[in-house]
């Protein structure tokens, strides 16, 4: 049943990026951007070589997470939303999926800066919803406390609600520009959204129209229990970790389980599962590369399937748990940038293009959530639905 | 040889009824190719900075959405990103209110832009305590009126700590012996408005910290923008009323131990161009006819009255009912100036009276803002010019009526007349906003007290 719901679909292949890359000790390799990383030359030159490969999106991690004490690492990022705005007007195809967290942050704020992306973007803006949970988060803002996770995700919940509710308080069709009677806009098509929640209240409606995809794609972890019930309820793409195949088959069963149990269709969100990749010409010299920044930076423990290796020993092993059934697609996670992603897309994507796997350029115009298979939403505003 | 140079920045036409959208020129205020169009032609007039004002709520009239005016518009952050991308040299500000953001994340977004567009970032710093905003918002909106300039004081204190707390040579990026950055300091902020704590995430940025705008006007506004700003943005346009501003504010500055040059003062102004004068001036009749619709003409009847008067005809007389004073609050999420509402109806009858029997419509045409220049491009450099150098401003932040194109004139003829006038740059001098408002980078994260005032 899972196999033939998947050959259905093409296989999705996204890059995650952050800093030098997801090793600590990345960003001593001559390749690594050095203060480059708060320069838009180098997020444009990632996002290029990105749309190179033609890969589905660039997801831009972030948190609110201050830099530690060590001197030895690379401190400091630039907000992600900031950075996919500077990158959308001058790289097409590509879509772009800031991390923005949710904890500390306004509902509002965050519902107009993602439809502002997808206006900035012409419809290629997704959003990776996260937690803060850290109490050294919770003190830069001296608000509140850090939360447990099951307070934490229930206030995400709330807060992804309302956005998505704000991206609908505007009918498409609001803006009238109507000379005769004076009127811009259609008020009866503007909608309060009058959210009242456990964690905040807001009245609505945005101040940003419905935006070219109307809902920017919602990409969501899907790891811990208190997230996936909130994935399940508002994803289009959950984002898993497994140590091996096996073991994605079976998140991704239960993935599907929950969208299911939520009362959609599981069909309708792709499940994909993190790889973390380090290439090179040869699997030696992958190893090598691999202990070298281990030495530097203390051994990183694989949080999920990792591909050490070549281009080919991980086309391989993404084809494989492709067929398995083990997920949708991928989000690569190079260990070393920007040579890890420039590998993705020069090495990995011809050898799957090749196979059939994987497309071979995007379709003009086409929206980042049709690249998933997803049509624009009907609003639920419209028809009168509201008070 | 040193003629006073003119500082020129762009507005974005906004959601008030300055902006004509009924006009067949009129594109959309929301697409963001109208913001490219927009910013690309402020570039080539080699201006300062492009302007985005906020609401972050929708104006409301009598209890519904105000629907006559331009409504909607996106984030200023995002737009100012993007804007990065099909710039080089043109400054991106933008308001952002700081009752409904905390000092941290907004330290961060702004240290952003100014990183990714390469020292291009200014910041209105606007405080309401606006309880209507606020239900957007999980904070609120309750500040009381007397804590708006002590939180103003605050955050930006509060910001400056967080935005200097890296030193400029901390990156060291020294691969070999593996030290990326070093002597980045734990901020600890205590304050009445904010406590906070933490290593802030963002290198010290291109310009230090992105320009600072003011606009309040009160004498608490302006003793706050003396102390603090880097720019201020007026409603003061006459040459008479600019060089009383002009001074006022201008010799509150050694109180903080800066210098005029340290302090860029641009009114608003509106301007409407023509082949000839006369050609200009109907123009300008026609413009203001189109802001001032039938629907919208009662409208701000309306706000004045406190009452419904839909009922009148715009272009019949103004109405024998007197305003009524506790209707006041008619309309929520703008900005009134009226405050005897029974004075002001007085007066406009008279002045209805005085000029012939205005009606409605022409009344509110007559009393709300007209054009602040009209005439030919060479006329309009010439009254820009002959103001900043009688010291009534630095220059002007320039608010056309029409999205995207309403500069594009503005730039192909009155740009070259103020350059022939030896009056403005003929090319950028310099990559950073800072660099086209002569203003030094700072390096002290001191935020003067506006409160300490030397008598």
């Amino acid at each position: 049943m899972s196999d033939r719901s998947i050959r259905q679909r093409p296989l999705h292949l996204a890059v995650e990026v952050s800093g030098a890359g997801l090793h600590p000790g990345a960003w001593r390799r001559p390749e690594a951007p050095g203060a480059g990383v708060f320069e838009a030359g180098y997020h444009i030159g990632l996002a290029e070589t990105a749309a190179r490969g033609h890969l589905d999106f660039l997801a831009v991690s972030d948190s609110f997470g201050p830099p530690g004490a060590d001197p030895s690492a690379l401190r400091g990022s630039l907000d992600a939303v900031a950075v996919a705005a500077r990158v959308a007007p001058v790289v097409p195809g590509i879509g772009l999926v800031p991390t923005a967290t949710v904890t500390h942050t306004e509902p509002f704020h965050l519902s107009k800066a993602i439809a502002t992306l997808d206006f900035v973007s012409s419809g290629r803006a997704g959003w990776e919803p996260a937690v803060s949970r850290t109490q050294a988060e919770a003190d830069l803002f001296g608000r509140k406390n850090s939360a447990a996770p099951t307070v934490l995700w229930r206030e995400a919940a709330e807060a992804i609600e309302v956005v998505v509710r704000l991206w609908d308080s505007w009918e498409d069709d609001a803006e009238i520009r109507d000379v005769a009677t004076g009127r811009f806009i259609d008020r009866d098509k503007l909608h309060y959204i009058d959210f009242s929640g456990e964690f905040f209240s807001v009245k609505g409606p945005s101040i940003t129209p419905r935006s070219p995809q109307a809902h920017p794609l919602i990409v969501l972890r899907g790891d811990e229990p208190e997230a996936l019930a909130v994935g399940a309820r508002w994803a289009d793409v959950v984002r898993i970790v497994a140590p091996s195949v096996a073991a994605a088959a079976g998140a991704r069963r239960r993935v599907r389980a929950a969208v299911a149990d939520a009362g959609r269709d599981p069909d309708v969100v792709a499940v994909l599962l993190d790889v973390e990749v380090l290439l090179s010409d040869n699997a030696d010299a992958a190893r090598r590369d691999l202990a070298e920044l281990d030495g530097w930076a203390g051994e990183l423990p694989p949080s999920t399937l990792r591909v050490i290796g070549t281009p080919a020993e991980l086309a391989d092993t993404l084809a494989d748990a492709y067929a398995a059934g083990a997920a949708d697609g991928f989000t690569a996670v190079p260990l070393a940038l920007p040579g890890g992603l420039a590998a993705i897309a020069d090495g990995v994507v011809p050898l799957l293009t090749e196979r059939g796997l994987f497309r071979a350029g995007y379709d003009e115009g086409a929206t980042l959530r049709g690249r998933f298979g997803l049509a624009r939403p009907a609003n639920p505003y419209a028809q009168g639905a509201s008070a | 040889m040193s003629k006073k140079q003119v500082h020129l920045a762009a507005h974005f036409p906004g959601v008030n009824n300055t902006t004509v959208w009924s006009d067949p020129q009129s594109g959309s205020q929301t697409d963001f190719s109208s913001f490219v169009h927009f910013a690309r032609t402020a570039e080539r007039g080699l201006f300062d900075f492009l302007f985005l004002a906020e609401g972050l709520r929708l104006r409301e009239h009598r209890g519904q959405i105000h629907d006559l005016d331009v409504v909607g518009r996106p984030d200023t952050f995002t737009v100012l990103g993007a804007l990065a991308a099909v710039t080089t040299h043109l400054g991106l500000g933008g308001t952002i209110n700081t009752t409904f953001n905390e000092p941290y994340e907004l330290a961060r977004q702004f240290a952003s832009l100014d990183h990714l567009s390469g020292g291009r970032a200014a910041w209105n710093l606007v405080t309401s305590s606006d309880a209507f905003t606020g239900e957007n918002f999980r904070r609120g909106g309750f500040l009381r009126p007397e804590e708006r300039y002590e939180r103003a004081g605050e955050i930006l204190a509060a910001a400056k700590e967080l935005w200097l707390s890296w030193a400029d040579d901390a990156i060291v990026d020294d691969r070999g012996r593996g030290v990326f950055a070093r002597d980045v300091p734990v901020v600890e902020h205590r304050g009445e408005q904010f406590s906070f704590r933490g290593r802030f995430g963002v290198p010290r940025s291109p310009q230090g910290h992105p320009v600072l705008i003011q606009s309040g006007d009160s004498d608490q506004g302006r003793e706050f923008g003396a102390a603090t700003a880097d720019a201020i943005f007026s409603r003061h346009s006459t040459i008479e009323a600019g060089q009383a501003f002009y001074r006022d504010v201008k010799d509150r500055l050694p109180r903080y131990g800066r210098t005029d040059r340290d302090l860029t003062i641009l009114p608003a102004a509106t301007f409407i161009l023509g082949d000839t004068e006369a050609d200009a001036a109907e123009r300008a009749e026609h413009v203001r006819r189109q802001q001032v619709g039938p629907q919208t003409a009662i409208a701000f009847l309306e706000q004045v009255w406190g009452r419904d008067l839909s009922a009148y005809d715009p272009d019949g007389p103004l109405p024998d009912v007197d305003p009524d004073p506790e209707g006041v609050s008619i309309t929520r999420g703008r900005v009134r100036h009226e405050k005897d509402t029974l004075a002001v109806a007085k007066q406009w009858r008279e002045l209805a009276e005085a000029k012939g029997g205005l009606s409605i419509r022409e009344l509110i045409i007559e009393t709300t803002a007209r054009q602040s220049f009209v005439g030919t491009a060479k006329q309009v450099a010439a009254q820009i010019d002959e103001a900043v150098q009688a010291d009534a401003s630095d220059g002007f932040i320039l608010i056309p009526h029409l999205v995207p194109g309403g500069l594009d004139e503005f730039v192909e003829t009155v740009i070259p007349e103020l350059q022939d006038r030896g009056a403005y740059r003929t090319a950028y001098t310099g990559t950073t906003l800072r660099d086209h408002l002569g203003l030094a980078r700072p390096t002290s994260a001191h935020v003067p007290s506006p409160t300490a005032r030397a008598s």
